[in-house]
């Protein structure tokens, strides 16, 4: 017995010592766990309670359904159907990009490309994805804004056009990782089923792993709307802060987003209703994402419990 | 692809249209390239376009001059040491509470409606869009806790931003370190602190610095929230320096300054209709990328090292 450690034969204050310690340390580490619930607490709080002292000046319906937004201006108006409608024109329009690049680069590097190429790409796509959304804003103002308009002259400087397509292209790395993990989850022997019965990669991907892994692709689809909503020093940029109630993307608007931003540069007093007036649309925008998360993820969860 | 196997009841229909098909596929591969290097593309033309229209720019003097109405004496001593502060307080505040809270996760929750409470949290965190935080900090900190529009707050903010990035590299590296290594340690007596401490910690280095460091890459390009908190845009003087002359020789009162960062410099100069302040942003934009993409290089570096050399 002679060769076990002297951790063994400590004694035994030693060991209710070390034992303590684990338990505050093991109190540290659940309050550092905390901070996550205490957080997501802290944002539903302090949105709604400063919005409830915002929708005491104003009406629910007015807020729903005016279509004038205003609170600005001398004439206030509280009506938030056009920041609505602007966050909906970009996200469609960057929809529109990310979707059918994300997926097709999903489709590629999950079951097309050679092991070495996808372990190449993937990093460099991400950085698309870590570019600082102000350089995005710079590049949609100052670089595609003008190239549109030599497609289109009577294109005005600030469009929600050139916003969205800079989204769009944010969003594909987000999109295709989530489609590609997608895919890569639908086992082996269903391709080799499809394989064997001499279809050919492309008709595989597209008749086999796309449709089983549909769920995930929707899910992909759905966080990538859950980003384009809350982007903002893009579309605040190159997109215009006037509120405008349309879904002409040739049109200059104002997103949720790019209200708060451009309250937030000016000096508004504490307590003002200009004040209050951001964390209503700010409630608004978390409502929108908290929608499309909730979706996004139970989505995912089924394609990672499917097979 | 050739499986040596066919449709078995007639050879012939599994090769009805078989060049057209295999033509399509070849194409495919080709959209996929093209697509790809589209985007990779557009990145690098992002680039070179910063780097160009900043070139003019891009000299000591940028580094050394305060904001200025004057386009060509403009500079971006300011926002860049309010940056580097900020960031100081984030990775202070991000980095021990996300790797706690993933420690806690993976090592001593139990399983049950309290854990998944707050592994339904983090996941939701990450979905937040960044300028909610931005109204948190304007509400909570900015007016409850008194901090005002500080370097603390600004600091705070993109702390409770990147958490989820943190606590989730965390959680991955964590989970990554084999279960033998912990039984081993079990069996020789160590409590659970020791073996993570010890053995658990010391494996995932790799992919918590990569997480600490793709968090603070994020943090240092966040425009919106800082500027929900009101961080101003024309500053021409910096925070007290955290160096002093005299006893106790380190000073916290940069804490509490006013500050403006490298992406709300930007976006300043971006927003000016003159066309001499397009150069600055774009100088700006250049550094801010550089560093973005230098840090991200970096933690895929480190990636790529730590997978490398360790073989269970």
């Amino acid at each position: 017995m002679s060769s076990i450690p002297s951790v063994a034969v400590t004694s035994a204050g030693a060991l209710r010592y070390r034992k303590m310690r684990d338990r505050v340390i093991e109190s540290l580490l659940l309050v550092s766990g905390l901070v996550a619930v205490f957080t997501t607490l802290a944002i539903v709080a302090v949105l709604l309670i400063e919005s409830s002292a915002f929708f005491e000046h104003v009406s629910l319906r007015e807020f729903l359904t005016g279509t004038m937004w205003t609170p600005l201006f001398a004439d206030a108006r509280y009506g938030i159907l056009p920041l609505v409608a602007g966050t909906l024109t970009t996200t469609i329009v960057a929809l529109l990009v990310a979707v059918p690049l994300g997926t097709t680069i999903a489709i590629y590097l999950s079951e097309f490309a050679p092991h070495r190429i996808r372990e190449t790409v993937k990093p460099i796509l991400e950085l698309l994805g870590a570019v600082p959304t102000v350089v995005y804003g710079y590049f949609a103002l100052t670089m595609v804004t003008p190239a549109l308009q030599w497609l289109m002259p009577e294109l005005p400087g600030f469009n929600m056009l050139s916003a969205g397509l800079v989204i769009g292209l944010m969003i594909v790395p987000y999109v295709s990782s989530v489609s590609e993990d997608a895919m890569r989850a639908v086992p082996r022997y269903m391709r080799e089923g499809s394989y064997a019965m001499g279809a050919t990669r492309l008709q595989t991907a597209l008749r086999v792993v796309v449709p089983g892994a549909f769920s995930g692709l929707a899910a992909a689809f759905i966080l990538g709307i859950s980003r384009a909503v809350g982007e903002t020093m893009v579309v605040a940029i190159a997109a215009g802060m006037q509120p405008n109630f349309t879904f002409d993307p040739r049109e200059p608007a104002a997103t949720i987003t790019a209200y708060i931003v451009q309250v937030s540069l000016g000096d508004l007093p504490h307590g003002s209703i200009g004040y209050q007036s951001i964390f209503a649309a700010g409630l608004v925008l978390l409502f929108m994402t908290l929608v499309f998360n909730v979706i996004g993820f139970s989505l995912t969860r089924r394609f990672r419990e499917a097979y | 692809m050739n499986n040596g196997v066919t449709a078995y009841s007639d050879p012939a229909a599994a090769r009805r249209g078989l060049p057209r098909r295999k033509l399509l596929d070849q194409l495919f591969v080709l959209v996929g390239l093209i697509v790809m290097l589209v985007c990779l593309l557009v990145l690098a033309v992002l680039f070179i376009d910063l780097v160009i229209e900043g070139a003019p720019r891009l000299g000591w003097d940028f580094f050394t001059n305060f904001a200025s109405r004057r386009p060509e004496r403009a500079g971006i001593l300011a926002a860049w040491v309010g940056t580097t502060l900020i960031m100081i307080v984030t990775a202070v505040c991000a980095v021990p509470v996300g790797v706690g809270a993933a420690i806690y996760l993976e090592e001593y929750a139990p399983k049950n409606w309290f854990t998944a409470i707050i592994e339904i949290n983090v996941t939701n965190l990450a979905g937040v869009p960044s300028i909610v935080y931005g109204l948190l900090a304007l509400g909570l900190f900015v007016y409850q806790f008194d901090l005002g529009q500080s370097i603390a707050a600004a600091g705070l903010t993109l702390a409770l931003l990147i958490l989820p990035i943190v606590i989730v590299a965390t959680r991955e590296a964590i989970r990554s370190v084999p279960r033998s290594i912990r039984e081993a340690a079990y069996g020789l007596g160590a409590t659970r602190w020791e073996v993570t401490k010890d053995h658990v910690l010391p494996y995932s280095t790799g992919g918590i610095l990569t997480g600490m460091i793709l968090g603070l890459s994020r943090a240092i390009g966040e425009t919106a929230p800082i500027i929900t908190i009101g961080a101003l845009s024309f500053i021409a003087f910096l925070p007290e320096s955290p160096f002093q002359s005299e006893f106790p020789f380190i000073s916290f009162g940069w804490l509490d300054d006013p500050f403006t960062a490298m992406p709300i410099q930007m976006f300043n100069w971006v927003s000016r209709p003159d066309p001499a302040f397009q150069a600055n942003a774009a100088a700006a934009g250049a550094i801010l990328l550089g560093m973005t993409l230098l840090m991200n290089g970096v933690a895929i570096w480190i990636r790529y090292r730590f997978r490398k050399k360790i073989n269970w």
